[in-house]
């Protein structure tokens, strides 16, 4: 059995979570005793790329293209299946994402493989195939099996702690003709807010809800944000109500995140609220009322006002 | 303008999920279903589109008998006509095929869903339709305008989004702010009584199957720090959690 894992760059380098996926990838193979490669699409320098040895990666295969966007989805997934296909892979791993997702779902399509996204642990491959994966955005999990000769599958950020060795792969050209496939499709423009930490990716997120009072308060936020350096994130009625961008918004109907740490300011913690924090290792909530749901869900919870509140995280952390 | 828009069977957001038989089924006792939250907002989108541009808007369920409640709140909000495959939608790459089967030959412009479904989140469902009928799918789709054959759309990226023109026909993952969810009105209720529903048996094969389920271990107590002393927590969260 051959594993292949895809992954993306972020500004020429491996995203965290495309390393999280190629030593989840590496952990496979050796449990089923076969071998692993990387594929990789878009403009890096070879020495970036070679560090997927760092995690368990032996061979990287690059295909020097334009970085993915929406138009060329088609064109991507096609590189992704055919590459499985001349490799003979039958395992294809990736950590999910939404550009990912979607070339993970068309490759799938391509080669009527079995696909099971939110993987959570290393599958169990003594009799079948079996992955858990996380369900029901977080509240419970499915041990699922993948009945397909090829299997795809997108696993969660955190599954396993990374382990950094000092190994470097061998980085080889793919050559790709992708052209005709993405004349149906153009992007226009692309609005993107810079310098900040991404919100999927990060590690440590700080979030507000109604209890902040309006968009004109989010400085203190914003605050012990950059002082952790941490992303941003807040509930749906604040992103309802314009008082933050919609990408900020987390929840059953937003983003989910996994952070190592998630704190909640001003957040009451309703059901669809959780739905997309609950993968968070630690959860701090800070509400003025004891009662709010959301410190159930918390490992640490502070009651107090978060205008009060939230200066003197800011000055403990810069104190650090 | 010839528009499907898929939706799902799901639990209520609010639901408590717990599963019977020895962990390997779904416990359906009490638990209250409504439209997928995200094909709800493609839903409305489509029958915005459908009542601007004029044509047909029909609504697609992958799901058993019971999701019937839900395909008729769909034709009162405003679908013309209502197909249901009669099967459970257990795995992404059988509903797709599903869906796609039904698709084949029909001369849809525009194949709208949810980005994923709020029960088992896959979000892949759009992409293996495209793909299995060979043209273009985005996901998450926040905005569409239609002008003639060219669809206007932004999608959500880390971070921001992104704006793009595609010429029909397409499968979007839709979410908000793409349009406002519906309530049905009293007039759109009665008319979905006599709506057609097509019930049609599947004709694929689902490629992964759910041997158990399991809930996540309780949470532990929370430690409660005083508002006075907030800034000790940073330590806890350094020395303690091993967060920072
Ligand atoms: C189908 C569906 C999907 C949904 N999806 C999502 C989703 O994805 N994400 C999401 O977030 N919500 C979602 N919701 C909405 C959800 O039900 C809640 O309404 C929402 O999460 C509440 O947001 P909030 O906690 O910011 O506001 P509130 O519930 O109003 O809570 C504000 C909190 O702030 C506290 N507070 C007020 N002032 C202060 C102060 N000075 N200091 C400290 N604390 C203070 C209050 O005690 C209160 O607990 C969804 C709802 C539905 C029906």
């Amino acid at each position: 059995m051959s594993v292949l894992v895809y992954t993306e760059l972020a500004d020429g380098q491996f995203k965290k979570s495309s390393l999280e996926a190629i030593f989840y990838g590496s952990k496979v193979a050796t449990q089923v005793g076969g071998s692993m490669t990387v594929l990789v699409i878009g403009s890096a320098a070879d020495e970036e790329l070679a560090k997927a040895g760092n995690f368990g990666a032996t061979k990287v295969l690059h295909a020097n293209a334009q970085n993915l966007t929406a138009e060329n989805i088609m064109a991507y997934s096609k590189v992704l299946s055919e590459t499985a296909k001349s490799l003979a892979a039958t395992i294809v791993v990736s950590a999910k994402s939404s550009l990912a997702d979607a070339v993970m779902a068309r490759a799938a399509g391509a080669l009527k493989a079995g696909l099971v996204g939110n993987v959570v642990e290393l599958p169990e491959t003594s009799n079948g195939f079996k992955v858990k994966r996380s369900i029901f955005t977080g509240k419970a999990f499915a041990e699922t099996s993948i009945t397909s000769d090829v299997k795809f599958i997108a696993i969660k950020k955190n599954v396993l702690p990374l382990e950094e060795t000092s190994n470097s792969a061998a980085v080889e050209k793919l050559s790709v003709d992708t052209g005709s496939l993405t004349e149906s499709s153009k992007v226009l423009e692309t609005i993107k807010a810079t310098g900040t930490v991404s919100l999927p990716e990060a590690d440590l997120v700080v979030s507000g809800g109604r209890g902040m009072k309006g968009p004109e308060n989010w400085q203190a936020l914003l605050d012990l944000a950059e002082a952790l350096g941490a992303a941003t994130a807040c509930s749906k009625p604040v992103s309802d109500l314009d008082w933050r961008p919609h990408h900020e918004h987390v929840g059953q109907t937003g983003v989910k995140v996994a952070p190592n740490l998630y704190i909640a300011c001003g957040i009451s913690g309703a059901i669809q609220h959780l739905a997309g924090v609950n993968s968070s290792k630690v959860i701090v909530v800070i509400n003025k009322d004891p009662e709010a749901p959301f410190f159930k869900a918390a490992d640490y919870g502070i009651v107090g006002d978060v205008f009060d509140v939230l200066p003197k995280l800011t000055a403990a952390v810069k104190a650090l | 303008m010839k528009i499907l828009v898929c939706i799902s069977s799901v639990p209520d957001t609010t639901s408590k999920i717990s599963f019977e038989e020895n962990d390997t089924k779904f416990s359906k006792a009490g638990i209250q279903y409504i439209i997928g939250p995200y094909d709800d907002y493609a839903l409305a989108r489509g029958v915005e589109l459908r009542e601007s541009l004029g044509g047909t808007l029909t609504v697609l369920n992958v799901g058993l008998a019971d999701a019937e409640p839900q395909i008729r709140k769909a034709l009162a909000i405003g679908a013309d006509d209502a197909v249901r495959i009669d099967a459970e939608p257990t795995d992404s790459f059988f509903v797709a095929s599903e869906i796609a089967n039904y698709v084949k030959d029909k001369g849809f412009d525009l194949i709208l869903m949810g980005r994923e479904t709020t029960d088992y989140n896959s979000g892949v469902v759009h992409g293996i339709v495209g793909e299995l009928l060979g043209i273009p799918s985005f996901s998450p789709v926040m905005e569409l305008k239609l002008e003639g054959n060219t669809a206007t759309l932004a999608r959500e990226i880390e971070g921001g989004k992104e704006k793009l023109e595609a010429s029909l026909p397409l499968v979007l993952g839709c979410q908000e702010p793409i349009a406002e969810w519906k309530i049905p009105n009293m007039r759109g209720i009665m008319s979905a009584r006599t709506k057609p529903l097509a019930v049609i048996a599947p004709s694929s094969e689902a490629l992964t199957s759910i041997e158990k389920y399991e809930l996540p271990a309780p949470k532990g107590a929370c430690k409660m720090i005083s508002a006075e002393d907030a800034g000790s927590l940073i330590k806890l969260l350094q020395t303690e959690a091993k967060v920072l």
